[in-house]
């Protein structure tokens, strides 16, 4: 298909995204990542059952932690996306670099 | 176990405030099982004030320590050397850990990390409940092993009250009502002559009202 996403993005491989903890996101934040999203398969597909709900409710639990600290939760989201699609998987990637590009760096950036 | 819930990182943020150094210690027994305080929320805890810390332009190091309990001296004494280069202690343990913790460290401030909730068990994955207040003389022998001191909003040692209905208790529709759990068990057991008992008022000298408590074995002690 050869389409083309932001280079701002660096993608970070996993077996499924229940495989995913908090630990793992904060990580990415505290390196200094200026958002972070999860990309799941759509609701009601994953291979493991639950692998990608399990996600969501972890990506909020997150949320609501970069809220307390103060470095926005809105900088974390999670996606469905299925596996075949490539168009929205680019279509997401925009997206969230949009969104991201609109926040401005971490606030957190500025220190390291 | 005992159960224990994170408190609000503002909370922890503020016990941490003035400090460039802390050592935060998790518990790898009750509060790793709840999800409160154990290796994995030790890492996310300190990752989440250092970065708080890095926001408002401040330094803060962060050593991350689990022990296997904190309620016994074997397992506090492995920190011993390395206290003494941190400006405060956040301990993840129950408040039992964190008590014994700051008797052991007196130079070192050590402040907690969760809030202390109640003993009980996990109900299913993610949720707890209570199940025991430690009332030191135990009457789950007399019903059916359902104890109406921590599960009856009132502790009704003989009910269950006018407010159950269909099984709930009147505080709250969700809750079970114990004695209701209790007369339903003791049916199933054959046992509902039981029921009939009143049970005599208790003795609550052995519970919280008699003041602090203390267990010695003297054919233990050294
Ligand atoms: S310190 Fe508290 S949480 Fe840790 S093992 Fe002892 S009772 Fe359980
Ligand atoms: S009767 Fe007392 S010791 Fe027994 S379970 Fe209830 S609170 Fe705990």
């Amino acid at each position: 298909m050869r389409l083309s996403y932001p280079d701002s993005i660096r993608i970070i491989r996993l077996p499924c995204t229940g495989k995913i903890d908090v630990i793992h996101i904060m990580e990415a934040f505290e390196k200094g990542a200026d958002g972070v999203y999860v990309a799941g398969c759509l609701e009601g597909e994953c291979h493991f059952i639950k692998g990608n709900l399990r996600a969501r409710k972890r990506v909020e639990y997150t949320k609501k932690l970069l809220d307390d600290i103060g470095v926005g939760g809105e900088r974390l989201e999670m996606y469905n996306i299925a596996a075949s699609d490539g168009p929205r998987f680019a279509a997401v990637a925009r997206e969230m670099h949009g969104k991201i590009t609109a926040l401005g760096p971490s606030p957190i950036k500025k220190s390291l | 176990m005992i159960v224990a819930e994170r408190k609000p990182i503002e909370e922890i943020m503020g016990f941490a405030k003035n400090c460039k150094k802390i050592l935060m210690v998790g518990c790898n027994e009750c509060v790793t099982v709840c999800y409160a305080g154990g290796r994995k929320e030790v890492a996310i805890l300190a990752s989440a004030l250092k970065m708080a810390f890095k926001k408002d332009g401040k330094g803060l190091e962060v050593t991350e320590v689990t022990l296997e309990r904190q309620c016994d001296h074997e397992y506090l004494e492995e920190i011993r050397n390395i206290v003494d280069e941190h400006d405060a202690i956040v301990s993840l343990a129950c408040g039992v850990g964190v008590q014994f913790m700051a008797e052991k460290y007196l130079t070192t401030p050590v402040f907690p990390g969760v809030n202390t909730r109640f003993m009980g068990v996990t109900e299913e994955s993610g949720v707890w409940s209570e199940r025991c207040q430690g009332c030191g003389e135990c009457i789950l022998g007399q019903t059916a092993g359902i104890c109406p001191i921590s599960r009856c909003a009132k502790r009704l040692l003989n009910g269950p009250c006018g407010g159950s209905t269909n099984g709930k208790c009147e505080i709250n529709k969700d809750l079970d009502c114990a004695w209701q759990l209790i007369i339903d068990r003791l049916k199933a057991l054959d046992r509902l002559d039981d029921y009939e008992e009143i049970i005599p008022i208790k003795d609550w000298s052995t519970e919280r009202a008699g003041g602090p408590r203390k267990v010695v074995r003297e054919d233990l002690k050294q």
